[in-house]
């Protein structure tokens, strides 16, 4: 924790290297980017995913894994050509399937999506944030290791002291 | 923490420096990548391919396969092409818009153009090439995986979209997963001596079978004992496994006594855990993969061939008409098939009695991936697992599932026909 008391630090590992920041969006259940989303808003379309409705534009999503059809690289992909993707994605298993969505994009339009794999408790940690979704930012750096930091997105950060 | 990357031979070494050209630099960049991602440490030679990037889901997909093209990458071993999102043989039953068509088409031309085989069938292993007994290979589309690793005992892991292509180009894969011995071996035991071998005579009975394998297997090796080697044949192991990719994520199952990797005890068989499978159970899965809320409901369609029908599928088809009435004509029957099977079917006269009484033969791609049912066709019977597990999401209908006796005799009436004799 800083100084501030408002800042929090995660320690991760980095799947794909990138930089993103974005209001945090937990996943309750495995999300299949293919069906699942809309290639071109980034909608949440899968009536029975409880976050049917949402948006993951310019999100940091945390989820555990995708789910299904391996055309869902295909489609995330798509969202980050178009705009649309996230900004960030928290996985707590080595998913190929995001993976090769964000490694595709960074190859072909040098967007650098970072994908890092948290651990139980850091995972468990994130899904105890309540209220308001706090801003995260995501630094995966290209030798493995990754930073997941908290700022809280409403409650004003409190001055530090100038002296 | 994550590895860097794998160790690489001097080879490799050279194809990431870009030795060989910048489209193969390209494509091992993405194979050190997912290495790097699954925590490989080294790569493997693959010696072949199938395709599952070649189905348009974007711009994205598109630039990919162009830009390796453009950058002059070719195949390194044999490759084939998944189901697309056009019938070539059949111009104009895709109802797709031009500006989803014209891209779809770009983007199958420019995996011709990488030096992959225009076969577009999701039944790549219907073909005569098809990979051998402990084969390393790196296939996509989960029937195919499932297929290759359970049915022919060959070896990929789960591959999709663009590292597909990547893994084609390179001859490449990360030495992981599904390729090493450890992860080939049962983790559980489903017992399925209670179910009888009347009911094993249908396909469709091994679909709902597969349904209840990937609902209880997840992502893990199921090991299926009490089955009558002598009720088994490819193409219920082929429903069997495209239902179980689909309800869940299996990519490798055992049948005891049949299939190549089980087909005696192994050391720790005893030690599994073990569920029973009961016909109550499949019933279940029937029902859940039934859509329809009113069964007295006009029949608008029936789907056939989902993995694509093999020539033996066909003929078991066309004995089933035998004698029988055309189709009502307000129900289609459709039929999803490869070019090279529609070949060797028509050459075998077994495709007649079916277009005879209507049905409607599509190649190159399937009902349920793009749209070719007309906006009338609500309502749809079908005997394929698979089909009746994403038509729904994918085009919109409600589905029926049910056996091919069920499906042809409500074709001829018009509306769903049971019979729930098959089902016990």
């Amino acid at each position: 924790m800083t100084a501030s008391g408002t800042e929090c630090e995660l320690a991760a590992a980095a799947l794909c290297p990138g930089v993103g920041s974005g209001q945090l969006l937990l996943l309750d259940e495995p999300l299949s980017f293919w069906g699942g989303t809309d290639r071109r808003t980034g909608m949440i379309i899968d009536a029975h995913h409880p976050q049917h409705g949402t948006s993951i534009a310019g999100r940091v999503l945390l989820m555990d894994a995708s789910r299904g059809s391996s055309s869902s690289s295909s489609v995330l992909a798509e969202q980050l050509r178009a705009g649309v993707g996230p900004a960030a994605i928290l996985l707590t298993a080595r998913d190929a399937i995001v993976a090769l969505g964000a490694l595709a994009a960074a190859e072909l339009y040098g967007t650098a999506m970072p994908l890092a794999m948290l651990d139980a408790g850091a995972a468990a940690t994130l899904r105890t944030v309540a209220g308001p979704m706090p801003i995260v930012s995501v630094t995966a750096r290209a030798d493995g290791t990754a930073a997941v930091v908290l700022q809280p997105p409403s409650i004003p950060r409190q001055t530090k002291d100038p002296s | 923490m994550t590895t860097p990357g794998p160790v690489l031979t001097a080879e490799e070494a050279a194809m990431l420096r870009g030795d060989s050209g910048p489209g193969v630099a390209m494509a091992m960049r993405m194979v050190v990548a997912l290495a790097g991602v699954l925590g490989a440490e080294r790569l493997m030679p693959v010696t072949g391919a199938h395709i599952d990037s070649c189905l348009y889901h974007g711009q994205a997909g598109l630039d990919f396969a162009e830009k390796l093209a453009s950058l002059g990458a070719r195949v390194a071993v044999p490759t084939t092409l998944n189901s697309s999102s056009l019938d070539l043989m059949h111009p104009g039953l895709v109802r797709l818009p031009p500006e989803d068509a014209v891209p779809a088409r770009a983007l199958m031309d420019a995996y011709r153009a990488l030096g992959a085989r225009p076969t577009w069938t999701c039944a790549p292993y219907q073909s005569a090439e098809r990979p051998a007994f402990g084969e390393n290979v790196a296939w996509a589309e989960s029937n195919a995986i499932v297929f290759a690793n359970s049915v022919l005992g060959a070896r990929t892991e789960r591959y999709g979209d663009f590292i597909d292509i990547c893994a084609a180009i390179t001859g490449r894969v990360p030495h992981a997963g599904l390729h090493l011995d450890e992860h080939r071996l049962p983790t559980l035991e489903l017992d399925c001596s209670a179910l009888s071998t009347a009911m094993l005579g249908e396909e469709a009975v091994w679909a709902a079978l597969g349904d209840v394998v990937g609902r209880l297997s997840g992502s893990g090796v199921p090991l299926l004992t009490g089955i009558d080697p002598a009720s088994v044949d490819e193409d219920r192991l082929k429903a069997l496994g495209a239902t179980a990719a689909s309800s869940g994520g299996v990519a490798l199952f055992h049948v005891a006594g049949v299939t190549p990797e089980a087909l005696t005890p192994g050391p720790g068989w005893a030690a599994l855990p073990s569920t029973p499978v009961t016909s109550a159970m499949l019933r279940a899965a029937r029902d859940e993969l039934s859509t329809v809320a009113d069964p007295s409901a006009p029949l608008d369609a029936v789907a056939l061939g989902t993995p694509h029908f093999s020539v033996r599928e066909f003929e078991k088809l066309a004995a089933a008409l035998a004698g029988t009435r055309p189709f009502h004509p307000g129900c289609t029957v459709w039929i999803n098939t490869s070019r090279e099977v529609l070949a060797q079917a028509r050459e075998a006269g077994l495709v007649q009695a079916a277009e005879e009484r209507g049905a409607r033969i599509v190649a190159d791609t399937c009902t349920y991936i793009t749209p070719i049912l007309a906006p009338e066709e609500r309502t749809v019977m079908t005997p394929s697992g698979k089909w009746a597990w994403y038509a729904p999401m994918n085009i919109g209908v409600d589905v029926v599932f049910g056996t091919l006796a069920e499906c042809l005799a409500s074709a001829r009436a018009g509306r769903v026909v049971r019979d729930d004799s098959q089902w016990n």
